[in-house]
């Protein structure tokens, strides 16, 4: 067991803390929107000093470092503890781009991922559909060659972002004769192409974090694939498994119980602080315990992509299973602590913590359920964690 | 950066582990529930591996190991529910007396002369009318489920968190067997009319560092017999068949091992963290060990009870020998204090409690 990082890395901190503390006043102001010049002007400047989209090439606009595990992780570290913007996120940086790394033409490289570091170019990921959630390999949108474009028709449901992304990668099928895992395909195209209608999905928090999209004889170049025809399930897997354990971070989740514990201390019931109460208390440290016991697992995370010896299968696949659950059970706290004032939300006055507690919870209610339901999460654990086998199939209707 | 276990830290592991296998068979521990003074020739087995002097120093006769290395262990004794006073001998003892820089009975442990019970329930959280008086070098009175009842001496909380050895052969001590749940480890009641005693530290420091390190062999105690529990119930479910397929292709069975392995496999790193704050005295040592046993004695509870649940009718019968897994979980629960006790030192620990 040994938590230091080394002397080179403690220079490499010392580079970051004089970055940030140079750089802290001169951050977007939260009301900046995606668009504006001071946020794509601050892109530019994370990006160039290495503190954005650090490994990738500088050919393709990045900074063009070597690859390394655990500078990442001092400069998330750094800027989480000042506060400081980190820059774009969204799917076409943390999922679109590693693909277009690994499978994507010279032409494509060149075309696409200057633009969507950048902030340029936003994406949405057209994935699931009405009758494709958990069973998502049963999609049925089609694409169809048609001289030299595919012609798309169909429906994606769960697209965040995609009013106001600039271009779709999404999963078709092209090959309906194949069995369903070898008939998907992964394209690209333009949000602004004939055919393509984005109706907002208003979820249980009052906002539409989601869009339906419905595509209608949408016609698409067809060179604009990712990999061979047929092979899109396997393109699209490879990012899915990056995704589920980046919705639930524990260092996250840590930090919001340290808003509930500001919160108890501010708060009072008949005149007693809510931290004084015995059965809150309790529930405060039983929830304490088990993001800590979250965050040491995250540790060993990091240290198996290191020390390539170290067997943490299990340990990777229950990270959104449980920081998803966990994080809805502390924002429930968070509320209960409040009472009947926990029940504000949008203009009420008495609204604590700009209503995030009551928002939070539900959100994190569709994170349980997104990006594979705590159910799937617990079909893996047993069949691929613990080697349980597969419910036997059922014999197709009719046969 | 490693955050692991080390090579040495694997292989004293795999040697324990094989010894016990070998040596401490279910049926040894089903010997030891019947007759607790056959858990002596267990003691002595594990003596002769160097389990009693883990982490007594060299200088003392012992094998100078941390308490990282001694969680090691204790998760490997508690997958193998060995029976013996490896957590009263080998942990709190000897953390109990080098913090109260008294050493020279270390090496009569070490060596495996000396079974070392402890009675510190009173100073934990008394529940009865039990309590320790002292006049000069005599100790009156009574202490209650001092672990170990087969010890050659106690170490004694007496009035203000002070600590007394007293020896077992002395005149004014009466020990008599408890009876509990657990019957890997004997627990016993001593009766005090002035026993001879020496002081051995009358600063709470000493005795709270006794506790940490127990309350930390205890989480990883738990750790291993709660895995061990999970991988029962899974090899238990690929074998029955009902309904012409195994149970362990029924989603709700596969579901309960998968909610048993996704809430047991972080504690893991909790508890490998816990043992190396403690060795280091990280600043948050005492907060982590305070969680890494609060949080163990509850998710080892449900395992406990979701791996009975796979086995069905056999799992709550005496054949499959489950239940001694069950019940060691149940008194690592309550024994230096239950988790609602150890998480409330938690939130006093971070000056949450008025």
């Amino acid at each position: 067991m040994d938590l230091s990082y080394g002397p080179e890395y403690n220079a490499f901190r010392a580079e970051v803390q004089a970055f940030v503390a140079a750089n802290i006043d001169q951050q977007p102001k939260p009301g900046d929107g995606p668009r504006s010049q001071a946020v794509q002007a601050w892109q530019a400047k994370l990006i160039a000093n290495g503190y954005h989209s650090r490994t990738i090439p500088r050919d393709y606009g990045g900074y063009g470092a070597d690859p390394d595990i655990i500078k990442p992780r001092i400069i998330a570290e750094e800027f989480s503890a000042a506060q400081m913007n980190t820059g774009f996120s969204g799917q076409g940086i943390s999922m679109l781009t590693p693909v277009l790394l690994e499978l994507g033409t010279e032409t494509q490289k060149q075309q696409f991922i200057r633009k969507t570091i950048h902030g340029e170019l936003i994406w949405c990921q057209g994935y699931s559909e009405p009758g494709a959630g958990s069973d998502l390999a049963s999609l049925t949108t089609k694409a169809e060659l048609d001289g030299d474009e595919w012609v798309i028709n169909g429906q994606k449901i769960w697209t965040s972002t995609a009013h106001i992304s600039d271009w779709i990668f999404c999963l078709v099928r092209t090959e309906p004769e194949a069995p369903k895992h070898q008939g998907i395909s992964f394209l690209l195209f333009d949000m602004n192409t004939p055919g393509i209608e984005v109706r907002p999905l208003v979820d249980m928090t009052g906002a539409a974090n989601f869009n339906e999209v419905f595509f209608t004889d949408v016609r698409v170049p067809k060179d604009q694939i990712v990999g061979q025809r047929g092979q899109g399930w396997q393109v699209a897997n490879a990012i899915l498994g990056h995704e589920r354990g980046s919705l639930a971070p524990p260092d996250a989740a840590m930090a919001r119980i340290n808003g509930v514990i500001r919160l108890m201390q501010q708060e009072t019931i008949s005149g007693e602080r809510a931290i004084d109460n015995p059965i809150f208390r309790d529930r405060l440290m039983k929830l304490q315990g088990r993001v800590m016991a979250m965050q040491y697992n995250d540790m060993r995370l990091l240290s198996a992509r290191i020390n390539k010896n170290q067997d943490t299968k299990l340990a990777g696949m229950v990270v959104k299973l449980i920081g998803t659950e966990l994080r809805h059970e502390i924002e429930c706290l968070g509320i209960d602590v409040l009472g009947e004032i926990g029940l504000s939300y949008e203009d009420n006055p008495y609204l604590r913590g700009n209503g995030s507690w009551q928002y939070q919870y539900m959100y994190f209610l569709g994170l349980i359920i997104g990006g594979g339901t705590s159910q799937i999460q617990k079909n893996i654990i047993s069949e691929r964690g613990l080697g349980m086998p597969k419910e036997p199939k059922l014999a197709a209707p009719g046969v | 950066m490693e955050f692991g276990l080390s090579q040495e830290q694997g292989l004293l592991q795999d040697s324990i582990a094989r010894f016990v296998k070998d040596q401490v068979s279910l049926e040894t521990v089903r010997a030891v529930a019947a007759d607790p003074n056959l858990d002596q020739s267990v003691w002595t087995g594990l003596s002769e591996l160097g389990l009693a002097g883990l982490i007594i120093p060299e200088t003392h006769g012992g094998v100078g190991l941390g308490l990282l290395d001694a969680v090691v262990v204790a998760e490997t004794l508690g997958y193998h529910i060995t029976p013996g006073p490896f957590l009263s001998t080998a942990i709190m003892a000897p953390t109990l007396l080098m913090a109260a820089n008294k050493t020279d009975r270390l090496a009569d442990i070490a060596a495996g002369r000396c079974r070392v019970g402890i009675a510190l329930s009173e100073a934990i959280g008394a529940r009865l009318d039990a309590g320790i008086s002292v006049s000069g070098d005599r100790l009156n009175g009574k202490a209650l489920f001092a672990l170990d009842a087969m010890a050659d001496a106690y170490l004694v909380n007496g009035p203000n968190q002070s600590l007394y050895w007293v020896d077992s052969k002395d005149s004014g001590l009466t020990r008599t067997l408890l009876t509990t749940i657990d019957k890997t480890r004997t627990i016993c009641e001593l009766k005090l009319d002035q026993a001879e005693a020496v002081l051995i530290a009358d600063a709470p420091e000493v005795l709270q560092t006794g506790l940490d390190a127990g309350r930390m062999a205890q989480a990883a105690d738990s750790l291993g017999a709660a895995q061990c529990m999970l991988d029962q119930a899974v090899v238990y479910a690929g074998q029955r068949e009902q309904f012409n397929r195994v149970i362990a292709s029924f989603q709700a069975v596969k579901h309960m091992c998968a909610e048993m392995a996704s809430q047991l496999e972080p504690c893991r790193a909790l508890v490998w963290y816990g043992g190396h704050a403690l060795s280091e005295g990280n600043d948050n040592a005492r907060l982590t060990v305070c969680h890494a046993n609060a949080h163990l004695s509850e998710v080892a509870q449900f395992v406990a009870r979701t791996s009975t649940e796979v086995h069905g009718g056999m799992g709550f019968t005496d054949l499959v020998g489950l239940h001694y897994w069950f019940k060691r979980i149940g008194a690592n629960r309550q024994l230096l204090g239950s988790p609602e006790l150890v998480r409330e030192e938690a939130a006093r620990i971070q000056m949450l409690v008025a």
